[in-house]
């Protein structure tokens, strides 16, 4: 098919194509394997008119706000998750090592100990933790080959042995710091939510428009301009949608802004750095991009130390959000939610394909499931059957995307 | 044209020499002293039986093994190379038999992987990167892939073949390694393909041609260089010789008709 096509080389096909057209060309990529964000989309818009005709606590500000809360530190953590998935590996400690930044951060602000520190240096010291965690790990796996699911396996187990020890005596720590309670119960005014949604309507905009501008500049096919515009004024309006929501009650959340970065920062890491680039490669032929003369090794440790500091910000913010940390952190659902939040999200467990905004999606999916079914005062296990029959939706999605993308080429 | 280049070449230094080349993994003696050499503008076929040394052979010289002997001399100077950067800089390019493309990526980011544009901050220069993706695909009549920004994985095996060689080109290089350029395509794209190869050669590069297939080796090919059992036979000229003398060293290793010159 591609060789009977004797057509120009262009650098997108998609130049003057009308919006219909686009539409069309999506829709057959969509049949060839490339869902894209399509199942998530229906899956959110599924799941909010579900719990809204079974409760009506569901779709009001106040619990937006709850489920913000109860989405982060699981979305955090998926953001970690990604990079992982991204190069074809797998992390299984980040439960653990959450529940030990928990720990770290809970532990170094006790007050009248010999190392009461103030909540920031409480927060930055759990990050490093959690990073050197997810270096050593990596190392491991980089070094020595060894499979990361063993390893990192080995690595919860450690970690959970390692809280339990710290824990042993009182078994509870309380947290009165202000600066770590903030993390994840400081509410933003009113005011200072609408200057966030601006910044975040102007950074969306700069880079979608610069892209634009600097490809018209250079001579090379733009796309649809329509499509851009529609495209950034789709996500402003999310993010202004969900401040207004947020205002009706008592205003955005810190840790809303807090996830918000980590997803707009780690993304733009993926998608526009050298770095990001050659995660990608490492996904899709590690034995490619080592030919390159990408260091692959460099690369997987990156990856884990993403990982263990992202799992660590999510610990913070559990410990934040319950005041105390006590021997059930770390534990629970929150490895398996994690990792069901990025592959719900899109990312293949395959290794290369993916979006760090999946993470988000997909944290998005979990958190209204949890939350839906708490309201409807669901037993438990329903929760779980759900969480798992979406989880193995996803990942057969992910497995017959491939299929069809292997049978499209060549 | 080739036939000028060729000549004005005889005169020069190799551009790449190898000089008593050893390499072995535990007890296997992948390569037992071997000599190799390759000038500006001629095409050099590197043939032999499996197991020969040839792909070991590229990999040394890719900077992906380390020798364990002899010498490496690029442009008459001896050289010592340690990893895919350091034959990067010094114009060697290697195209391997399973052409090591990423599936994942588009044809631009394939072209570039390892050495990408970036600014200060590490940030990607997309459009220039683009931009010179599309001219030297152009310069090498590579016409068929209608998107640069497609992924790899939806191109046909020639074009994935013209993108791994075009990649090899983009980089001013100065000698390009061709592992079985040929082996898993067609007529049509092996002839794409061999057209590539000699356009490479014409642009005054120095090109290494390693293949099983003789036709192939005897239509682009202006030497022939026969391993055996990680040693040379000898280098043949395409001319003065025919596909039977060449089988015969291939198989049983003839001595050498003219010792390296």
């Amino acid at each position: 098919m591609n060789s009977a096509a004797p057509a120009e080389i262009t650098a997108a096909a998609t130049d003057q194509q009308s919006l219909a057209e686009i539409a069309r060309a999506r829709w057959e990529a969509f049949k060839g394997g490339e869902v894209g964000s399509l199942p998530v989309i229906v899956g959110i818009i599924a799941i909010t008119i579900f719990f809204t005709a079974k409760t009506n606590i569901f779709f009001t500000a106040v619990n937006f706000s709850n489920l913000i809360g109860q989405m982060a530190g699981v979305t955090v953590i998926a953001v970690g998750i990604v990079f992982v998935l991204l190069i074809g590996e797998i992390d299984l400690s980040v439960g653990y090592v959450s529940g030990i930044a928990s720990v770290v951060v809970a532990e170094f602000q006790v007050a009248g100990s010999s190392h009461d520190y103030p909540g920031l240096v409480a927060i930055g010291l759990a990050l490093l933790v959690g990073a050197a965690i997810g270096a050593v790990q990596g190392s491991i796996i980089a070094f020595l080959g060894v499979p990361s699911f063993v390893v990192t396996l080995a690595g919860l187990l450690i970690c959970q042995g390692m809280i339990i020890n710290l824990l042993g005596t009182q078994g509870v720590i309380g947290i009165q710091d202000h600066q770590i309670n903030d993390v994840a119960n400081y509410v933003l005014t009113k005011n200072t939510g609408w200057i966030v949604a601006a910044v975040f309507t102007l950074l969306l905009a700069a880079a979608s428009f610069g892209t634009y501008v600097s490809r018209r500049r250079a001579g090379l096919p733009t796309g649809n301009l329509m499509l851009t515009v529609l495209r950034v004024v789709f996500y402003a309006g999310l993010a202004w949608a969900a401040v207004a929501v947020c205002n009706h009650y008592r205003g955005v959340p810190l840790v809303g802004l807090i996830v918000l970065f980590v997803v707009v920062l780690f993304g733009y890491l993926a998608s526009r750095t050298t770095f990001g680039r050659h995660v990608y490669a490492v996904g899709g032929s590690a034995e490619a991009a080592r030919r390159a003369g990408i260091n692959v090794k460099l690369i997987r440790i990156l990856c884990f130390v993403i990982s263990g500091s992202c799992a660590a910000l999510g610990g913070i913010i559990f410990a934040s959000r319950l005041n105390s940390v006590d021997l059930t952190f770390g534990g629970g659902t929150i490895l398996l939610d994690a990792i069901s939040a990025a592959v719900i999200g899109g990312v293949s467990l395959f290794g290369g394909r993916g979006r760090v905004s999946g993470a988000l999606f997909g944290g998005l999916i979990i958190g209204m499931i949890s939350n839906g079914t708490d309201l409807v005062g669901s037993a438990d296990w329903i929760k779980y059957v759900t969480t798992g029959t979406i989880l193995l939706a996803a990942v057969t999605l992910d497995t017959i995307a491939r299929r069809r993308q292997g049978a499209a080429g060549r | 044209m080739i036939q000028t280049a060729r000549v004005s070449a005889t005169a020069t230094t190799p551009t790449l020499k190898l000089r008593g080349l050893t390499k072995s993994f535990g007890s296997v003696q992948a390569l037992r002293g071997a000599d190799f050499e390759v000038r500006d503008g001629e095409v050099m076929a590197l043939v032999g039986d499996n197991g020969a040394g040839k792909s070991t052979l590229i990999k040394c010289v890719a900077g992906i093994y380390s020798i364990d002997d002899g010498e490496v001399l690029f442009e008459g100077r001896p050289v010592s190379i340690h990893g895919p950067k350091e034959a990067a800089r010094l114009g060697i390019e290697v195209v391997y038999q399973d052409l090591a493309l990423c599936d994942n990526l588009d044809v631009v980011q394939n072209m570039y992987l390892g050495r990408e544009d970036h600014d200060a901050l590490f940030r990607l220069r997309e459009a220039p990167m683009e931009l010179r993706t599309i001219e030297t695909l152009k310069s090498l009549a590579v016409t068929t892939i209608r998107s640069v920004r497609q992924p790899v994985a939806t191109l046909s095996g020639g074009q994935r073949q013209s993108v791994a060689v075009a990649r090899a080109v983009l980089w001013n290089s100065r000698v390009v390694f061709l592992d079985e350029p040929t082996a898993a395509l067609g007529v049509a794209q092996t002839r794409q393909v061999l057209d590539l190869v000699k356009r490479l050669a014409e642009e005054g590069l120095a090109v290494v041609l390693v293949s099983h297939n003789l036709i192939d080796v005897f239509e682009v090919a202006d030497r022939i260089t026969v391993l055996r059992l990680g040693q040379s036979v000898g280098v043949y000229e395409r001319d003065r010789t025919n596909e039977q003398e060449i089988v015969q060293a291939i198989t049983a290793g003839t001595p050498a008709k003219e010792a390296s010159a």
